[in-house]
């Protein structure tokens, strides 16, 4: 319904979304996965209309019905969490009626209920980032889109920002979300791997877990066992695309991760 | 065999607060040890003190077997999150001037960080500059490297390339300390310690501090509204895909909830992986 379909974006000569498609559905979650300088904010940003594509096409609600979290902000520092709260209900022009069950209901839900009088700046990063989801979910918001929610943010708080964005796609919101970190991608309903603005895989986990051409092996030893081959904790694992793995390298079951690792080296021969 | 580093029941107060309650840890040669903890938990004193930049207020830290240095200092290699880089020198540069300041013969920058050697660090996309950060603070051979989240930030590729050097280092005889976050990082250490309040809660290979957990996984239609009733019911339900749910704690009380809200669906008891553990690790202790 919602998303990116062939988004094509160019900052002077340098190509930052190379034909890019994403759905973003209601009560889905899309999660856009890569490392720094993959393009995944240029994504997020391309898909709230604050940047034009030179091609494709965006599909998106309005503008008053989109919530949005860049990657470093999305609160006021110096004013309090109810102050934050406040703020945005008059910036959304929340009617003074549903004001204050609305602004409950996100403190509950943020967990922040007895800190609404910290300042948004003295709460601990990962408060700060719930508050952020929070505020952009206040206005009920058909799509929320976030970029990065839990970079640098600790397991516990990490789960707690992920029941957050669950819950708004239980609720029926359209959720995207930006992340560096693979395994969240299991979260989603659909994932986009890209690296330098290129889609290096796409589709549901599951898809894209099955869609591991040839065949994965693993290997101890200190030497490299093949030239397509990663370390995987003390081990290495080993791609064999035409499913012929080497002497002395055992087959091995694929998970999310050597998906991904398969994909960026099947990218990068390309 | 003394460890490379270890800390015996260290404890660590600042007025009335401990911020490192009795933990004990060990790095040994060749051995990449993983330190997970939520902001606050302890991490960063415990390596302050393994770095001999604190002293204990009880309890014994050994580097290499002695009390920590200038010397023992001189034996390890730390990269922090901000890479303790110039950003405004060559990679060259930066290569040379740490030399000078360990002392160590100026030998040419490793083959893989060649190519930027008259790059600004500054200019540099994150993966090269952590390259650049850990050839770096690998350049005077430490015996014990500390970092902080290595790999973050950097693409599925980029990281397996750095894991592949931080490997390379403990296969050569180095113990590898590594803080993290990220559930990625902490799986391809040999062993993890869990901190929580200054203490150590959890410690051993990912496997060990899984074993045995399980969470209850829920299939269902109309997961939506499982979500809804599981969240009234004060049962944290995690999405995990299309349509799927994971839920700490028995599959039986899961059951029984979604059974008296007349949903169908299937649930079955699945391993817990290492983040779930984690947080009902980390939640009980808090």
């Amino acid at each position: 319904m919602w998303g990116l379909e062939g988004v094509t974006v160019t900052f002077g000569r340098t190509t930052a979304l190379d034909s890019v498609t994403m759905p973003v559905e209601p009560s889905r979650i899309a999660v856009v996965v890569g490392g720094d300088g993959a393009g995944k904010s240029t994504c997020l940003r391309t898909l709230v209309g604050l940047l034009e594509p030179g091609a494709g096409t965006v599909r998106r609600p309005v503008k008053e019905r989109t919530g949005y979290v860049p990657a470093t902000a999305g609160l006021y520092a110096d004013l309090t969490v109810r102050e934050n709260l406040d703020f945005y209900a008059d910036a959304y022009r929340l009617p003074s009626a549903e004001r204050g069950a609305r602004e409950a209901e996100i403190l509950e839900r943020t967990g922040l209920a007895g800190l609404r009088d910290r300042l948004g700046g003295h709460l601990s990063g990962g408060m700060q980032r719930k508050l952020a989801v929070g505020l952009a979910l206040l206005h009920s918001p058909r799509m929320l889109v976030l970029d990065e929610p839990t970079t640098g943010v600790d397991p516990v708080s990490r789960s707690e920002l992920w029941r957050l964005i669950a819950g708004a796609a239980a609720r029926g919101t359209a959720v995207a979300v930006a992340t560096a970190y693979v395994n969240e991608a299991a979260r989603a309903s659909s994932v986009v791997l890209l690296e330098a603005g290129r889609v290096l895989a796409s589709g549901s986990p599951d898809a894209i877990l099955r869609g591991v051409p040839g065949a994965i092996g693993s290997a101890r030893g200190k030497a490299r066992p093949a030239a397509r081959s990663w370390r995987r904790g003390a081990d290495w694992r080993v791609w064999a695309p035409d499913g012929e793995l080497p002497e002395g390298v055992t087959a091995t079951e694929p998970d999310f991760e050597d998906a991904v690792v398969v994909a960026a080296l099947a990218g990068e021969e390309n | 065999m003394d460890a490379q580093a270890q800390a015996r029941q260290v404890t660590m107060r600042f007025g009335s607060f401990t911020a490192v309650d009795a933990a004990n840890l060990a790095v040994g040669s060749g051995e990449v040890v993983g330190l997970l903890g939520a902001n606050g938990a302890g991490k960063t004193t415990l390596i302050r003190l393994l770095l001999g930049l604190l002293r204990p207020s009880s309890g014994t830290v050994r580097l290499f077997g002695e009390s920590p240095s200038a010397a023992t200092r001189r034996r390890v290699g730390y990269v922090p999150q901000t890479l303790g880089l110039y950003r405004d020198l060559t990679v060259a540069e930066n290569w040379s001037f740490t030399a000078a300041a360990f002392g160590s013969a100026p030998a040419a920058p490793p083959e893989d960080i060649e190519a930027w050697r008259d790059a600004l660090v500054g200019d540099l996309p994150l993966g090269i500059a952590r390259r650049v950060a850990f050839a770096v603070a690998l350049s005077h051979r430490p015996e014990l490297l500390v970092l902080d989240e290595p790999t973050s930030g950097v693409g599925p590729l980029g990281a397996a390339r750095l894991w592949e050097q931080i490997r390379g280092a403990a296969d050569a005889g180095a113990g590898v300390l590594v803080t993290t976050h990220g559930m990625e990082e902490a799986q391809e250490c040999d062993r993890l310690l869990v901190m929580a309040d200054g203490r150590v809660v959890a410690s051993g290979t990912t496997a060990g501090i899984v074993a045995g957990r399980t969470v209850a996984e829920v299939r269902c239609e109309d997961w939506s509204r499982a979500f809804a009733v599981l969240d009234a019911a004060g049962l944290p339900a995690q999405v995990h895909g299309q349509g799927v749910l994971r839920v700490p704690g028995p599959a039986a009380a899961v059951r029984d909830v979604l059974v008296a809200a007349g949903l169908a669906a299937t649930i079955s008891e699945v391993p817990a992986n290492l983040e779930e553990t984690f947080v009902s690790i980390v939640g009980r202790a808090a």
